[in-house]
């Protein structure tokens, strides 16, 4: 049976470890690479890599950093941040990274899902959301969560995956950075909307926050969290033990 | 020396990264001469069977790969890698592969239970068929890193190992000194290089 997955997310920026609290305020963590082999070390099962920079110094480091880490770490590296073109995801495939999430560039250029999943596959290209209740709605934001596209996030998501991406990643705006639990309404729906692979992100306080992810959204496929991780909070290993007590299929 | 094949797309650099990390000396190539003379081939692959098929025509690796096939040469393929062994891919269409191996490459829509997610992604283990010598430094029941929305059909003879995913799907194969994982094992941590390892030493 396939096993829920644990996947620690590095935000990069200048080739520092970040994270923020509803996106805002980023603060300095650590080495992304030691990080990496640290998580790897402990059982995550993939690790996410967002690049958050903008600059051409600062996306080169990025790749310098994804680079390192594939050369030294033997799980999943999924690559977000800046994909906008077949060029972008080439340039981080060459360096090492097995899938590539596409967010923003999806919204500006839906057809880079098409045209990626044709020359990589499917299972390559990870749509990733940034999703805030506006006005009753789900509602998908572009910009790291700075611009409301008007665009209803469920949707938006079919229609992605129809055009081929692989996976999705949902982060709960409302939740993200709070440290209350995963955003449970949102994810039962996008679960229930799609048949691909969903990964949880946003709002993952403890070790609790997990076990009701899966518990109450049984199809889920992985939880995502950032600082919980980083700072210590909650040890993958840990974490792995109390899935397994509950009955939950996780790799140890 | 172990030559892995480039024919233009796909995660060469992990796979080269973790041949290292266990000792082995391998060179990422689509020189005919650099494959002919090394002893091992590696067929990876991320990517589209007709775009990746297509490739290996006409950059005249197939001839190549399918000549040391025939000579006796250790050889893996990985994830699309080990697809396009087989005779023939249905992926957006029906495409010819290089028929190291029998048997056709089949959407896993086709039979895993309709509530099943698809690509098949994560983390899933090993029933062994039988004893293989790419799996000597394993167990059964280890955890192994998948990512696809086909599978190898029609190949029964063939199989070492399946995974189980509402059905039993082909997780390796082997045909003579022709390996193949579904799988990746470049990205399944201490399992996949102790897999890389015994292919390595065959």
């Amino acid at each position: 049976m396939i096993t829920k997955r644990i996947i620690p997310c590095l935000d990069v920026r200048d080739g520092r470890v970040v994270k923020g609290v509803n996106f805002e305020n980023l603060g300095d963590v650590a080495s992304p690479v030691d990080m990496a082999k640290l998580y790897t070390k402990s059982g995550a099962d993939e690790l996410v890599f967002y690049d958050i920079t903008a600059s051409a110094e600062g996306r080169k480091l990025f790749t310098e950093i994804l680079t390192e880490t594939a050369s030294n770490v033997f799980i999943p590296l999924t690559v977000g941040g800046g994909i906008s073109s077949i060029a972008d995801f080439d340039r981080v495939l060459k360096c090492g990274a097995d899938k590539v999430s596409v967010n923003s560039g999806a919204i500006r250029n839906p057809g880079i899902i098409t045209e990626a999943a044709k020359l990589y596959g499917d299972q390559c290209v990870v749509l990733s959301c940034d999703i805030k209740r506006v006005g009753g709605e789900f509602r998908v934001f572009a910009r790291g969560g700075r611009d409301d596209t008007g665009m209803e996030a469920i949707e938006w998501i079919k229609r992605c995956v129809g055009m081929g991406a692989g996976e999705v990643v949902v982060n709960s705006i409302d939740t993200d950075g709070v440290k209350q639990g995963f955003d449970i309404e949102m994810l039962d729906a996008v679960c229930k909307a799609v048949s691909v692979p969903v990964i949880a992100s946003g709002g993952a306080g403890s070790i609790e926050d997990f076990i009701e992810l899966f518990r109450k959204v049984p199809t889920i496929d992985a939880g995502l969290a950032a600082s919980i991780f980083h700072f210590g909070e909650v040890s993958i290993s840990d974490l792995k033990a109390r899935m397994a007590e509950e009955g939950i299929p996780v790799r140890r | 020396m172990i030559a892995i094949i480039d024919y233009g797309v796909g995660n060469l650099f992990s796979l080269k990264s973790s041949l290292k990390e266990i000792g082995a000396e391998a060179v990422v190539t689509s020189d005919e001469k650099v494959i002919a003379e090394a002893d091992r081939i590696i067929l990876p692959g991320v990517g589209a069977f007709e775009d990746a098929a297509r490739k290996l025509r006409e950059s005249g690796m197939a001839d190549v790969v399918k000549r040391e096939a025939a000579a006796g040469k250790p050889m893996m393929g990985i994830c699309l890698g080990m697809q396009l062994m087989f005779d023939v891919g249905y992926e957006y269409g029906k495409h010819e592969g290089l028929g190291l191996i029998s048997g056709s490459v089949r959407p896993i829509a086709d039979v895993i239970p309709a509530d099943y997610k698809i690509p098949h992604i994560g983390w899933n283990l090993l029933k062994f068929k039988g004893e293989s010598p790419l799996f000597k430094y394993i167990k059964e029941g280890d955890y192994v890193y998948f990512v696809h929305s086909y599978y190898a059909a029609e190949c029964d003879e063939s199989v070492i190992a399946v995974t189980e995913y509402g059905t039993d799907l082909t997780a390796a194969v082997a045909n003579g000194n022709v390996y193949g994982c579904q799988f990746h094992p470049e990205k399944s941590g201490e399992v996949g290089m102790k897999i890389l390892k015994a292919f390595v030493e065959l």
